[in-house]
Order: C-alpha cells, then structure tokens, then sequence
C-alpha cells in the first residue's frame, strides 16, 4: 500500500522526483540534489518529513514510563526541551532512534522513524497497557524540517501564530515550544541551525508555501542523507537496528548509564556489553583515493575486517565519506589507515572524528 | 522528453555511439541516464590501450544516489578515456552527448545491437 503526505501533489507539481520510501511516495530531489544540500548548508532548506510519526503519551505516569521504556533519560530533561533516544530490546539491539519532545511535566511527543512505526507503535503500545497508559498515534499531524542558517531568519514568515513563531526563534538548540497541536523544535537531521514543525495535517500546505516563497529551497530525501551523514548522525536500518547494540553504532553517548537503579529496557544486555568491552566501534572514514564509499562495502583493518555502513559522497567536502563498523581490536585513532574493497580494488581511506561538517564548516584537518 | 540525437546510435544499458568520418567511436551515456542517475560526483574511463568486448563493464558513473557500470557497446581497442572527467563529472549531467564523452574505441558498429534515435525513443518510453 502506497502512502502520500498531504503534500505529494505538492512535490510533483514542484519537479520532485518521486520514490518509495518505507511505503511513501517521497521527493527524492527536485532537480540538483547537489543543489539542495548546498541550500541548507548556505541558506535554507525545506523538508515534508511528514512520512514520520507523531506519537503523544500525556499523563502522570508518562515521565516514568518513558524512563523505562528508553536508553536516555527523559528525567533529566528539563520542560520545553528535546531529547534523542535509542528503544531498545531486552537484548540491547535498537528497535528504533527517536526524538521525544518534553512538552510539560506530564506531557510528551515521540517522533518515530516512518519504516518503523507501526512495529514502534505496537512495542509502546504493548509496554504502556502495562503501566495503564494510552499513547495517541497522531497520524492527524504532519512534519517539515526548516534547516540552515538562515531558518531562524524565515520562521517568521511562515504565517504560523506570532507570538509562537518569536517564541520559537529564541528557543536553544533542542528547546521546543508548542500552542495547541503545533510544536516547533529546535532540532533536526542535517548538523545546521533549524526547526521541526509539527502541526495539523490542514496548515501543511500554507507552510509549505509561505515559507518556500519566503526563500526556503524544497528539499528531497537524497539531501537529506548527506547531510546527515556530513553531519555524523546515523541512520535507522543502515548504521543500527535491531541487531545492533547502540554501543557498535556511535550511540553510547545517547545511552544514560546514571542513576543506576533506573531500570530500562535492554539495560542489562547493555550492562554486560560494556563490562565485556566487546562491542565493535563505529568511527569516521575519509577516502584518500578517489572513488566513492557505499554502505556495505569491506573495511580492510590490521586487526581484521570491518563495514562500511553508510557512505557516499560528501557535497560540502567534495570527497567521499563514511561510517564504518570496525574491529574493536583495531585502531581507531583518527589519522589511522584502512583500505576498502571497492569493486575490484583497495582504496585506501583515513579513520576521522565524526562529525564531518558542522554549521557550513568542514570538521577535517 | 529527454533528449534524444538523429544522427546517435543506442544501447539498452542507455550508452550512446557516434560514428566519426575516420570510423572511430566514441561513448557516452545518454541524456536519460544521466537524469535518472542523478547530479554525477565519480567516474571512472577505461585506459587506453585497453581491449574491451561487447557488453563488457568498462567504465563506472557515480552519483550521489549509486554507482552504476557502462558497457562497451561493441568490441575493440580503447584510443582514449575523457580525461576531463576525473576532475569534473558533473560534465556529463551538463552535456551528456558533448564535452561529457567518455571513451573513444577503435572498432566496428557492423553487426552491433544497437538501436537509431527511434528505436531508443520506443524503448525508453516502454521501460516507463
């Protein structure tokens, strides 16, 4: 079953080249995905990520629920402010990365990958009946991204309420403030200032418009992966899933080992993990030779073999780029060799500290 | 509509062959392939000198979205790759059918599969 966000006719109408994604029909450019990504990097971009979902969990076991049933924790983040968490399973694989909003004490809002939503929704729904909580999926809303330095410069043109919008351009990175459904947060996926808007499906497209008239470049999903991998973030299904242990996918710093007597799912597994020391390591790779990196691709260490899971083409850096899973054995030190297969040869690529690209500004030596 | 020359001879795989008066051919890939692969950032010519059989991988295009292998369109000798490309692939996005040639092969089109600027049309339109 194909699915379109309110704004498929929208991104047809505008050029966009369409592709399924986790069972939506999305944009995956509009012409120069070069172009996009440069956008956002230089001014700003707009992104229908509507294919995500919303997931609002309210009441006053909600805090403690959500304590348990994440890696982070949500305890130690303050009202009107964001979180990234991994779920995970009891085995410590990553069942999915998402961020919760803290919109009040007792109030709260998921936003879950779209390819893994319903198995998310079933997880949660599942967890929470135990604890007497009813999580409302609000498939009723829908997102866009507003990213790049100039994001804060165009919220306000967006026609959303006034006080809101200048409540939203002071926020801090991961404040987030809310009126009725709508929720803006100062968060994103592409390492550059900007907002998430969530809002009734209905105001979408008088977003969309206001703010692509206001200078907004329409943004596809090629852009947005490079520029998150630029940006060093992983991506759900390629850098983990439920196989992979946070600790092997960059994510240990998203893992809140403190308190200790919090007891959340996959915390065990997780204990053991890290007492074994026996995780592999995600870490940067730059390549030396010309080519291009691609997810799956053989990472030649001296302490055995690795893989690359994501890699491409960096716009910003005008060089190849990728995450790779490597021995724990091996060197990761940045300035470290590897080769990797790439077709029927060797190149050779460097070990680098993530991110690649921060706010416009290459991260590399 | 892509774009889509006269006097062009096409493969299935979307390589193009133009016939030169002195019987050289030279290679590319076609208006269509470039806009399906995307903005190019890798490519990848064969060396001359090399000897490359019909429907043999002899060169790589990357995207920002893949890599994807061109096939010698004929058998024969490689007189040269496009040496501009390594430094500029986007070439080929901007002039698929010009300055974004890839390689020259000494060869012959007799007996090839190839297709006129019809047939190309007829199969990229059935291929949806």
């Amino acid at each position: 079953m194909t699915q379109h966000t309110v704004l498929f006719q929208t991104h047809v109408d505008a050029g966009g080249r369409m592709v399924d994604f986790a069972g939506w029909q999305m944009p995956l450019h509009y012409g120069s995905q070069l172009e996009e990504h440069h956008a956002v990097r230089r001014g700003a971009g707009l992104f229908d990520v509507s294919h995500m979902c919303a997931i609002d969990l309210q009441g006053p076991q909600a805090e403690a629920f959500l304590r348990g049933l994440l890696a982070n924790d949500i305890g130690r983040v303050a009202d009107g402010r964001a979180m990234y968490s991994c779920m995970l399973n009891a085995q410590g694989g990553v069942i999915d990365d998402l961020i919760v909003y803290r919109r009040g004490a007792e109030d709260f809002r998921l936003v879950v990958n779209a390819g893994t939503a319903e198995k998310d929704i079933a997880w949660i729904e599942e967890q929470a009946a135990e604890a007497g909580l009813a999580p409302q999926v609000r498939r009723d809303l829908g997102i866009l991204a507003l990213q790049g330095p100039q994001a804060a410069a165009l919220l306000p043109q967006a026609g959303l309420d006034a006080a809101l919008s200048e409540a939203a351009v002071a926020l801090k990175p991961f404040g987030c403030v809310g009126a009725g459904d709508t929720l803006l947060g100062r968060t994103g996926y592409t390492g550059e200032d900007g907002f998430e808007i969530i809002a009734p499906l209905e105001t979408l497209p008088a977003l969309w418009q206001a703010l692509t008239a206001a200078g907004a470049q329409p943004c596809g999903l090629g852009a947005r992966d490079t520029l998150r991998l630029e940006a060093g973030m992983a991506l759900y299904g390629q850098d983990m899933d439920e196989t992979v242990s946070p600790l092997a996918a960059g994510l240990g710093w998203t893992v809140a080992w403190e308190p200790a007597e919090r007891d959340f799912v996959g915390r065990a597994a997780l204990q053991a993990q890290r007492e074994a020391a026996d995780q592999p390591r995600l870490v940067g790779l730059v390549l030396e030779d010309r080519g291009v990196l691609r997810a799956h691709q053989v990472v030649h260490t001296l302490a055995g073999e690795g893989e690359i899971t994501s890699g491409g083409f960096a716009p910003t850096l005008e060089r190849s780029i990728a995450l790779a899973r490597i021995p724990r054995a091996a060197s990761a030190e940045p300035g470290s060799e590897v080769e990797v297969a790439v077709r029927n040869r060797r190149l050779r690529a460097r070990i680098v500290k993530y991110p690649f690209v921060r706010h416009g500004q290459s991260k590399l030596d | 509509m892509s774009n889509i020359p006269a006097e062009l001879r096409y493969t299935k795989s979307h390589e193009w062959v133009r016939v030169d008066d002195d019987g050289t051919l030279t290679i590319g890939i076609t208006d269509h392939a470039q806009d399906a692969l995307g903005d190019l950032v890798y490519v990848e010519v064969p060396e001359e000198g090399a000897s490359v059989e019909a429907g043999e991988a002899c060169a790589v295009v990357e995207s920002v979205k893949a890599a994807s292998d061109v096939y010698a369109p004929v058998s024969g000798k490689v007189i040269e790759g496009n040496p501009a490309l390594a430094d500029a692939p986007e070439t080929i996005n901007d002039d698929a059918y010009g300055a974004g040639w890839m390689f020259k092969l000494r060869g012959s089109v007799d007996g090839a599969e190839l297709m006129d600027a019809a047939a190309y049309e007829a199969f990229v339109a059935a291929e949806g």
